[in-house]
């Protein structure tokens, strides 16, 4: 504080501190709250609020449960509240997407960062910026095109004979799963590849010349040194892909619904505010605990995802 | 066996380039397609028919406007609020410091549908209705996390030395803030402005909920793909792309030139010190 | 237009931690006057309380005989060259140069020309329009001094400015700095770590241990007549014995040492005996008085001295450095030698002045 006012003066300082309170208080933490206490309460008509109805419960919260159907997890049957098991199913292929985008992003991140001519990395750079210019709705919208009944893929596949009917790809969540992956592999690529930029080439060629396999020299020195650049690209996209609203609206597989959608249904359709603030909150909830746990697993800080 | 994993290496990287561009090109080749369908396959000739009836189209016009306006007003917003948020950050340490700066990192992890359901519950308590202001006080929460991220960054590089140098030479503060500090922190400044400019383009979460009944570029495409799409999207998609590649393409050339610049003034410096260095 | 700078027991604290302990010092106007010190003796504090970037914990410090406390560091008629230099790298040379003009409001034709001046005085013509990046070591060194020259001020504070430089070059710019500072009759306060350094500019220095002044005086009496063992060693190099005083008087005295008794200056209080190896005389026969027989052990030619050590009956190692002068033979390692010393040229002096002194 007093390097701040002796750096800055009197003015400059308040100025910096009203900002930052503007921003932390008004437009983060206040609101929070109030979505918080929203969550409570009862879904009243405009004149019943604040009347005698007006009371905190855990009504909202308990809309999740319900209206059972039959979950089938790998072969295993048991029935399951239709709501719950759209929250487990977002987050497993949340989970599944993650992955992908790692098996992908992993090969490439070493190529750029260890095999390529430094000479070539701003012209690879600009390609593979390309989409990340493009907005999220029009990459989603041409997967949509690509996917649909009539179109390319189907199309393509028929004229060379690899299949001789058209397959309804948007179904179910793999459609969800593919463009998910293609929305978000780039915000795996790019921590990957900062991490694995900063190591010691030499420490590599020292292993290689000690004899171990390149499938060694990957799991014991590249794999730990990658860590952080690991963690925080799987938390981007895991945060992105469960939190995603527009990638599963515009395909909109009706076998396929995101938890997010569970939320804008009730919002937007439902029109019950006070029972969309505790779904929110849910998933907030869910991901405070999902980046707590990864931090924790991965033995990162935040500033090292931030990254 | 060397050459040969660096050859798989080669190929892998213009699989990816193909994976990633080909959806691209599949939806800018639908805007030429006579098909009332977006779709390249089949083709059924060209036509400009997309683009006539995109300039004819006012309602994309009007979200093209709102989607601007909002973008403009995210910048004027995030950019002084991330900046202040930064140099706070900056000049504080100890505990106080990384409870702050996780408080201005965590918006980047928190789901866009949670920030737009609180902040339209928030403002909807002092009556302050749902409309594009809230979208972009909804916006300006996150975005301003990249801000601060991008000018933290540049702090850190700042040799705190010349700040104490102007006020030694007689500088007020507001002199070493306008002519020390902020000219260090104007490409990262720019940054933030560009970012925050496309992060509020592209986005959807915050706005749904907040926007009320106004339009922008993603929530209006969003409706069209719902109720039927013509390829008009298609011709409006590929104007965007090209729009922003050329906008790419000239922040590259310009970075380089700037960095030619500033290797040939080093390299200057450098002759300049062995010359000193025979003369003394 | 040049003043003096007076510390009135000045103390500055960091915690529980005493950077500058009590120290006394008045510099006269146009005085090139260093403090000289080890890092983390405290020279650097006291720098940035002069300047007014730290405030002293208790004791009074006076500008021109006005008392400067609460004054902001922009309100002092001090300029201060920072170790890194601290240009600005994003302003051309002559924007750096006029940039304490420019903040006081000066018209932008009369800066450019002030600066041209300041340049021209500086030996750096043609360089006005020129980046940082674009000038050697020794030229930004330049500028970063007609910096502080142009707002005219009435001290200027050096801390290490010279550090960053080449052996060569830093030799070179001591003459250049003593050369702008007589040229500009500014009080120069100079902080530094190297002897050489502030022996050979400095109309006075002040070494400085632990927070305390050690001793004040020009750099010859520095050298020559340090007032402890602490000066002595910080600005050259001993053969130390310890020992036990016997028969002072006059300011000599008789020193009993495991080695033999020598005759030395007694100056103050009692302590150890030093004597500086370029004093030390190498000789085939005993000397009158302060000889001692040794072997050499070790001859090392070093161009313009040769460094000889040797190792006396007791055991005790003994340094000496003698001239070459073009025509002395040098003697071979293992050669049975004397050395001797004149009693003018050693003294017992005390470890270092204690607290409270």
């Amino acid at each position: 504080m007093n390097d701040l006012l002796r750096r800055y003066g009197k003015g400059l300082t308040w100025t910096f501190i009203g900002l930052t309170f503007f921003w932390l208080i008004i437009l983060v933490v206040l609101p929070d709250f109030k979505l918080l206490e929203s969550s409570f309460r009862p879904y009243l008509p405009v004149t019943e609020v604040g009347g005698p109805k007006d009371v905190y419960s855990f009504g909202n919260y308990l809309q999740i449960f319900g209206n059972e159907v039959d979950f089938n997890f790998f072969g295993l049957h048991f029935p399951l509240a239709a709501r719950i098991k759209v929250f487990v199913l977002t987050i497993f292929y949340s989970g599944v997407v993650t992955l992908i985008t790692f098996i992908l992003a992993y090969p490439l991140s070493f190529y750029l960062a260890k095999v390529v001519s430094p000479k070539s990395l701003p012209t690879l750079f600009l390609l593979l910026f390309v989409p990340l210019w493009v907005s999220e709705v029009l990459r989603s919208f041409a997967w949509y095109i690509i996917l649909t009944l009539k179109g390319p893929l189907n199309v393509f596949l028929m004229t060379i004979g690899v299949i001789s009917k058209e397959i309804r790809w948007i179904d179910g969540y793999s459609p969800v799963v593919v463009t998910l992956v293609y929305a978000y592999v780039l915000f795996m690529l790019f921590p990957l590849y900062n991490a694995m930029q900063s190591l010691d080439s030499n420490q590599i060629e020292a292993a290689d010349d000690l004899g171990a396999p390149w499938w060694r020299i990957h799991w014991r020195v590249i794999l730990p040194h990658a860590k952080p650049g690991i963690a925080s690209g799987a938390v981007m996209v895991f945060m992105l892909s469960a939190g995603s609203l527009l990638v599963p609206a515009i395909i909109n597989s009706t076998t396929g619904n995101w938890f997010t959608q569970t939320i804008q249904g009730i919002m937007l359709e439902g029109q019950d505010w006070n029972a969309g603030a505790a779904f929110a909150f849910m998933l907030l909830l869910f991901c405070t605990i999902a980046v707590s746990v990864a931090m924790r697993v991965f033995r990162v800080s935040l500033s090292d995802i931030a990254k | 066996m060397q050459i040969n994993r660096k050859f798989l290496g080669h190929l892998y990287m213009v699989l990816f380039l193909v994976y990633l561009l080909v959806p691209l090109a599949v939806m800018s080749g639908a805007a030429f397609n006579a098909s009332k369908l977006p779709t390249v396959i089949p083709w059924k000739g060209w036509t400009d028919q997309w683009f006539i009836a995109l300039y004819h189209d006012n309602r994309i016009w009007v979200a093209v406007r709102n989607t601007v306006l909002v973008a403009i007003a995210v910048v004027i917003i995030a950019v002084p609020v991330g900046a202040a948020g930064a140099i706070l950050v900056n000049s504080i340490s100890g505990r106080v410091r990384a409870v702050l700066y996780g408080m201005m990192v965590a918006p980047i992890l928190v789901p866009g549908v949670v920030i737009g359901i609180s902040t339209l519950l928030f403002w909807h308590q002092f009556s302050v209705g749902s409309g594009l202001h809230l979208s972009v006080l909804g916006q300006v929460s996150y975005i301003a996390s990249f801000v601060m991220l991008l000018v933290l960054a540049r702090l850190q590089s700042f040799d705190q030395g010349l700040e104490e140098a102007a006020l030694d030479l007689g500088a007020s503060h507001g002199q070493v803030m306008r002519r020390i500090l902020l000219p260090h922190l104007y490409p990262a400044l720019g940054a933030g402005a560009a970012i925050s400019f496309f992060q509020s383009i592209e986005n959807f979460n915050v706005t749904l909920f907040t926007r009320g009944g106004a339009d922008t570029l993603t929530v209006y495409v969003f409706s069209k793909v719902r109720s039927g799409i013509t390829p008009t999207i298609n011709a409006l998609a590929l104007l965007l792309i090209m729009v922003t590649l050329v906008l790419a393409v000239i922040y590259e050339i310009n970075r380089r030139n700037k960095a030619r610049l500033e290797a040939a003034r080093e390299a200057e410096g450098r002759r300049a010190e062995d010359a000193e260095m025979v003369a003394s | 237009m040049s003043a003096g700078i007076d510390l009135d027991n000045v103390c500055c604290d960091f915690g529980k931690f005493r950077a500058v302990d009590h120290v006394n010092v008045n510099i006269q106007p146009g005085e090139f006057f260093s403090f000289l010190g080890p890092s983390g003796c405290g020279k650097t504090t006291i720098l940035r309380m002069i300047s007014g970037f730290t405030e002293p914990t208790e004791g009074v410090i006076r500008i021109g005989g006005k008392d400067v406390r609460g004054q902001r560091p922009n309100q002092r008629p001090t300029a201060l060259i920072f170790q890194n230099l601290a240009l600005f790298p994003l302003m051309p040379i002559w924007e750096n140069i006029a940039f304490g003009l420019e903040v006081r409001g000066v018209p932008k034709a009369k800066r450019r020309e002030r600066a041209e001046e300041l340049l021209a005085l500086v030996d750096l013509h043609d360089s006005a329009d020129k980046m940082v990046s674009q000038l050697s070591g020794g030229q930004k060194q330049r500028v970063a001094i007609a910096r502080a020259l142009a707002v005219e001020p009435a001290v200027m504070l050096l801390d290490e400015p010279l550090s960053a430089l080449d052996l060569k070059l830093r030799q070179h710019m001591r003459a250049e700095l003593r050369a702008i500072q007589k040229r500009t009759g500014v009080t120069f306060i100079y902080i530094t770590h190297d002897q050489g350094e502030a022996l050979a500019m400095s109309d006075r220095v002040g070494v400085m241990s632990q927070g305390r002044l050690q001793q004040v005086a020009n750099p010859r009496d520095i050298y020559n007549n340090p007032v402890n063992g602490f000066v002595a060693s910080f600005v050259g190099e001993n053969n130390i014995f310890a020992g036990d005083v016997q028969n002072a008087a006059d300011g000599m005295a008789s020193f009993a040492t495991s080695t033999g008794t020598f005759r030395a200056r007694l100056p103050g209080a009692a302590g150890k005996l030093y004597v500086r190896p370029e004093h030390m005389i190498l000789q085939s026969t005993p000397g009158a008085e302060n000889s001692v027989p040794v072997t050499l052990t070790e001859v090392a030619f070093e161009g313009n001295f040769i460094s000889v050590h040797a190792v006396t009956d007791s055991g005790k190692t003994m340094v000496a450095e003698l001239r070459n002068d073009g025509s002395a033979t040098i003697p071979a390692a293992g050669t049975q030698m004397h050395m001797a010393f004149d009693a003018r040229n050693a003294a017992i002096l005390p470890d270092s002045a204690t607290a409270g002194a």
